[in-house]
Order: C-alpha cells, then structure tokens, then sequence
C-alpha cells in the first residue's frame, strides 16, 4: 500500500508563560496510506485535534517533519506548490455553527476554494461545480442561495464536507465531524463520508472521542495519551485485544446501548505511574503483532510479546 | 411503589415573533421513590423544557404551561407562586446541569456555594452549614474537602466540578434530583465516574433521578425506566431492558439502529431520513410520520394514542393496533429482540 501521509516525530510545544511549556503533542510517528481512514481518539487534551492542525499546517511543528506525498508540509516550498498542497488537503470542523461565514451564501462558502485555486473558467462553470457539489452532499441547489443560518446542525456538516470536497483534494481531516450532531443525524453524516470516499478514492483522519463511531468508520485506530501515541492497530483488531493499559480502561469506559453488559461491566483504571519507566529508558512504539503498535520500553515489549503471541 | 412525581398531559408553548413553538405536546409520566426515569431524545424534543418545567426555571414569557399538572406527593407546583415555589426550587428538587463550567459561579468559593444552600433552606448556623458542606464534599468524592471548600472552581477540573454541582444538588437531601445531562461535557473516563457517583448516591439516599441525555450508552447504565421523546411527546416509554430489547416504536428502532455497536460490521448505519419537524407549525397526525419507513396512511392523519404493551411499557404507534400490517424491523432490532427472549427466557419471565 502506498503511504498518502508520513508523520515522523511530530511535535508541538506551546509556550503558557514564565518558561513553561505544554507539549501538546510529543514525538509522534504514524503513517496514513492511500484510501484508508486512520482514526485518532483520546481524552480531551491529549493532543489528538493539535495534531491534525498540526499536519494540515495550521501550527509550524517545534519538530519533527510530516510529509505528503513526499513533499514536506512545514519546510519551505514554491509558491505554487504550497498552494497545490493546500488544495490536496482540507480539514471538515467540529462546530458546523462556528466553521461558516453567517455572510456568505452558501454558494460563496463552497466556491471560495474553487475561485482561489482557479478551478472554474467561467461563472457558470463556477455555479455548475456548485451545484454538483451540493448534490453530492444531499443537498439540492436551490440551497446555494441561502445563508448558514437557514440550515440545520447535519445540513450544515453537510456544507462544510461540499467545501471541503470542492477543490477536488486527496486526503481530509475530520476533526469532531459529528460530535456535535444528533444520534439520527450522526448516522447520516457518517453514511455520507463513507460514500464519498468509496466513490472519490479518499483518504481520511476521523479524530473523535466517540469510539464505537470511529471504530465503525476506521480501518485502522491511534489512542493518543497526553500527547503520545501509545497504540496503533487495525480497528478491528484494538477492540479485541488492546494491549496498552490505557486502551483497555478507555475502552472499558465506554458505555454501550445494551443494559445486559452494562450491568456486568467493569470498569478498568489506569495509573500511568504501574509503568515505572526509569530516567532515559527507551521508551518508543514497538510492534507487537503485525500491524499491532503499542508504546512500551523493552521489558513490556517482551512482557505484551508473550502474552500476545 | 410510592409515588414521588407524576406529570399529567403536560404543554408548554413559546411565545415567538413568529407565532407559537409547540414544544411540550402533552406529556405525562410518573416517577417512583428510589428510581432513575431516563428521558431520550434528540436536540428539539422536549426533554430540557420538561425538567426546566418541573423547577419553574423556563422564563415566562414567552414560555408557558398551556396545561397539565405537575404533582410533587400530591401538591400542584403550576400553581404554586414564585414564593412558595422559592421553597421548593433546591430543597425538594434539584437540578445538576450540563456544564459546570457555567453552573458555579466563578468569583465564590466551593465552600460558599455549597452553604449558600444550606443557610437559604435549613435554618442551619454558619458552622453547621461548614461541617455539613464538608461532609458532602466527602461524600461526592472529593479529596481534601477542607481545603478544597475554600478554593474557587477556576482551581478545579471538569470532573472535579461537575462533583461539586452534584453536592450542591444533593445539599438538603431532595426528593427528585434532576440530571440535565450531567456527562455530556466530560471525556468518557470522568463520565463513567460520574455515572458510578450518581448510582451510588441513589443507593445512599434513595433520591428519585430524572435523567436527562441523547447518549443511549448512559441511559443503558443508569436507568430502570426509559422515556422516548419526539417532537415534545413521549413515543414510547417502559423499562430499560423493554426499550432496549423490544423497542416497538420506529423512532426507537432508529435510534438503537443509527448507533454502531462494536461488533457492528462494515454494512452501512441505519439512518433516520430527514429532520425533525418544527413545532411552531407541527404536522398533522404522527409527528414523526414523514422520517418513517414504516409509516401508514393513517399516520398522516390521526395522531395514535399510547397503546399498551405491558403492563410498564407503552408505545405511541399504529403499528401496534390489531388491524396494523406485521412489520419486520431493521436487522439490529430484530437482534435485540432474540436476546430479550433469551433473557426473558432464562429468568422466567420475570422483570426487573
């Protein structure tokens, strides 16, 4: 498979005054490959959404470097070719309500993209990549002349998903899509992405907290812990057999839509002092089934290893 | 079972430029000593109106309760006067909101809001209404209460906060506690504490829990009775394991249908079609009829009564009058279903 994104050593510090430092995201290394959907969950605060801001180049990294297509995301490049990476990544938001310009008719918001990169020739053509990208969203075009505040929660995901999808880009960070929407209308949005990407050959990262949403929409999981990666699999595969601590109480956490195993569950809490990594341990992600990532020092690495083979 | 609360044919309007937002459409319910009541149901429904309702915390105007009861052990509160209801409002029920972030206030101590309370409502001196703020503040979890009783929210968690909005609420031991989703703020680890909390108080204290959320994986873990709303009517209500495994109104269907459960496959989320409708003009016959896959020609014009399910389950659908078509619900229902016969299966036909 080919690798789209190549994330190596991530990281991002902010400054909080008087010479502190929050590092918000610390020596993070994923690949995403080409037509997957890769999903980042974790607690608030974990770092999850400062990395996909971090990737799409809203933050210059403190270090670190993430690739696209080979090409690097933070290093200095043409003119021409940022504005073309640009294009090649767009980002869909949390907040439908806080992400559209309450000025802008819904027409000008999908276009803006399409005027900036010059993908139309004509107003008509202009219109026309429009409408298309309404209906392919489950819009209608009579929509293109309203404003934001006409929608509701799910039909204005559902614009900023045509915005981002009109400058025609390779690869989408989702930050939140629908965490902000009703259960019903949840369903609807996710249906919808998953459509698009069959049919667009998309690439996506879903960062969430939901986890039973981006376990069905992934097809491989990330669990970000205070700004580390510390277990990376397939889908699938991090539900049945996490091995990380912290996966297993998350995932532990979670409360499922079926009384029978909510009265048998048990609640798993994780102390991050039970590692007890000694001062300059080699601490890094190590592979301990195929595809089956987990943070660990060398001593877990043999302790997972067995257990899990 | 004694009754602590029963809510009769419930309406509450809006006035608005516009005209007027139906948003409460008759609803009833009661609720038990000891018992959590969940209360579902999608942004618009109803459900914050109703609990606001039950406090008198809804602005009037433009709201107001067009009709119905609200019957705390037998007295009225729709007709009590702001006086009376002062008495009632924190000492009888109480309320924990979403966000604790916004419920304290950020320029008093924990110490002070948790006494404000006891002062107001049990004539208690200042050094009782101190011991006590403490104890509860033990009680809901926190370490260090004596210290922690002089600090301001801003030196607080999330988590940490929501616990002392929770001892605020259960300061003068009430009635009926009313939890507006209580969790929908926190990240899923402190949620699941705070779900254990609550249960555990309930145990304590025998208090009666209305427990308002969209999240059916919370409701699944604290409730013993469900109630479903839709376009401010209850659909569909019974006990937990009824509404979980032998749901019978569509809407139910779509909901449980819509959430992906983990060993959910890679066929496509059942989802509702359209959105919900808009009550300054709500339709004709059943409110939910035009986002229905099963709807009857006479559900676009006459709205159905609560047919009887069980004797604790009722469910406002057509579907289940004697001369209604057999429908086959979506596959995720229909799995629920065989586990419910399992389970009844297993336990004699006895109900929790």
């Amino acid at each position: 498979m080919n690798k789209l994104v190549e994330v190596k050593n991530l990281k991002q510090y902010f400054k909080v005054g008087k010479g502190q430092v929050v590092k918000a995201v610390d020596d993070v290394t994923f690949d995403i490959y080409k037509g997957e959907t890769l999903g980042l969950v974790g607690e608030s605060g974990c770092g999850k959404s400062t990395t996909g801001r971090t990737i799409i180049g809203l933050y210059e990294a403190t270090g670190g470097e993430v690739l696209f297509n080979g090409l690097s995301v933070h290093r200095k490049k043409s003119a021409k070719e940022a504005k073309e990476l640009k294009r090649k990544m767009q980002m869909i938001f949390q907040d439908p309500y806080a992400s559209l310009n309450p000025r802008m008719t819904v027409a000008d918001i999908i276009a803006e993209g399409i005027d900036i990169h010059g993908l139309a020739k004509s107003k008509e053509e202009r219109m026309n990549r429009v409408y298309e990208m309404l209906e392919t969203v489950g819009l209608n075009r009579e929509h293109a002349n309203r404003y934001p505040h006409e929608f509701s929660g799910g039909q204005r995901q559902r614009i900023g998903i045509a915005r981002a999808l009109a400058v025609e880009p390779e690869f989408i960070i989702a930050d939140e899509p629908i965490s902000a929407l009703d259960v019903s209308i949840q369903a609807q949005v996710v249906n919808l992405m998953k459509k698009l990407q069959r049919e667009k050959g998309l690439t996506y990262l879903f960062i969430a907290h939901d986890l039973s949403m981006v376990k069905y929409i992934s097809d491989r999981i990330g669990v970000m812990y205070f700004g580390k990666m510390v277990e990376l699999a397939d889908a699938e595969e991090l539900y049945r057999n996490p091995i990380h601590p912290y996966t297993k109480s998350l995932l532990s956490a979670i409360p499922h839509p079926d009384p029978e195993t909510e009265r048998t569950r048990k609640r798993i809490i994780y102390d991050p002092s039970q590692h007890n990594y000694k001062e300059g341990e080699d601490v890094r992600m190590r592979e301990i089934t195929p595809g089956h990532f987990v943070y660990c020092s060398e001593a877990e690495y043999e302790k997972y290893k067995a257990m899990h083979s | 079972m004694e009754k602590v609360l029963e809510v009769k044919d419930l309406h509450i309007s809006f006035d608005v430029y516009g005209g007027e937002v139906q948003a409460v459409r008759g609803v009833s319910f009661d609720l038990y000593k000891g018992e959590t009541l969940a209360i579902v149901g999608e942004s618009g429904s109803g459900k914050s109106v109703t609990s606001k309702a039950l406090m008198r915390l809804l602005p009037m105007p433009p709201a107001k309760i067009k009709q119905g009861q609200i019957l705390l052990e037998g007295r009225d509160l729709t007709k009590l006067s702001e006086k009376e209801m002062q008495r009632v409002r924190g000492a009888e029920i109480s309320m924990i909101f979403q966000d604790p972030m916004t419920a304290l206030n950020p320029t008093m101590t924990i110490g002070k809001q948790i006494t404000e309370v006891l002062l107001k409502h049990q004539q208690m001196t200042k050094a009782e209404a101190k011991a006590r703020a403490i104890e509860l503040l033990d009680l809901v979890g926190i370490k260090e209460p004596a210290l922690r009783f002089k600090q301001y929210p801003h030196q607080l968690s999330g988590g940490m906060r929501q616990r002392v909005v929770i001892a605020i609420a259960l300061a003068c031991n009430p009635k009926v506690l009313i939890a507006d989703e209580p969790t929908t703020a926190l990240d899923v680890t402190i949620q699941a504490q705070i779900l254990e909390l609550i249960k555990d108080i309930q145990k304590k204290t025998r208090t009666s829990i209305i427990f308002i959320t969209h999240d059916l994986g919370v409701v699944a873990n604290v409730a013993d009775r469900v109630a479903v709303m839709y376009a401010g009517k209850i659909v569909e209500k019974g006990t937990v394991d009824e509404i979980f495994y032998n749901p019978k109104h569509p809407y139910t269907w779509g909901l449980l249908a819509s959430m992906p459960s983990l060993e959910h496959g890679d066929e496509e989320l059942y989802s509702i079609p359209g959105t919900p409708p808009d009550l300054l003009n709500p339709p004709k016959g059943d409110a939910f009829a035009p986002r229905n896959a099963y709807a009857l020609k006479i559900d676009y014009e006459m709205e159905p009564p609560m047919f009887q399910v069980s004797d604790t389950h009722y469910a406002a659908t057509w579907l289940l009058h004697p001369n209604a078509p057999k429908v086959e619900p979506p596959k995720v229902v229909r799995e629920r279903m065989k586990k419910f016969e399992a389970l009844t299966k297993d336990r004699g036909g006895e109900k929790r």
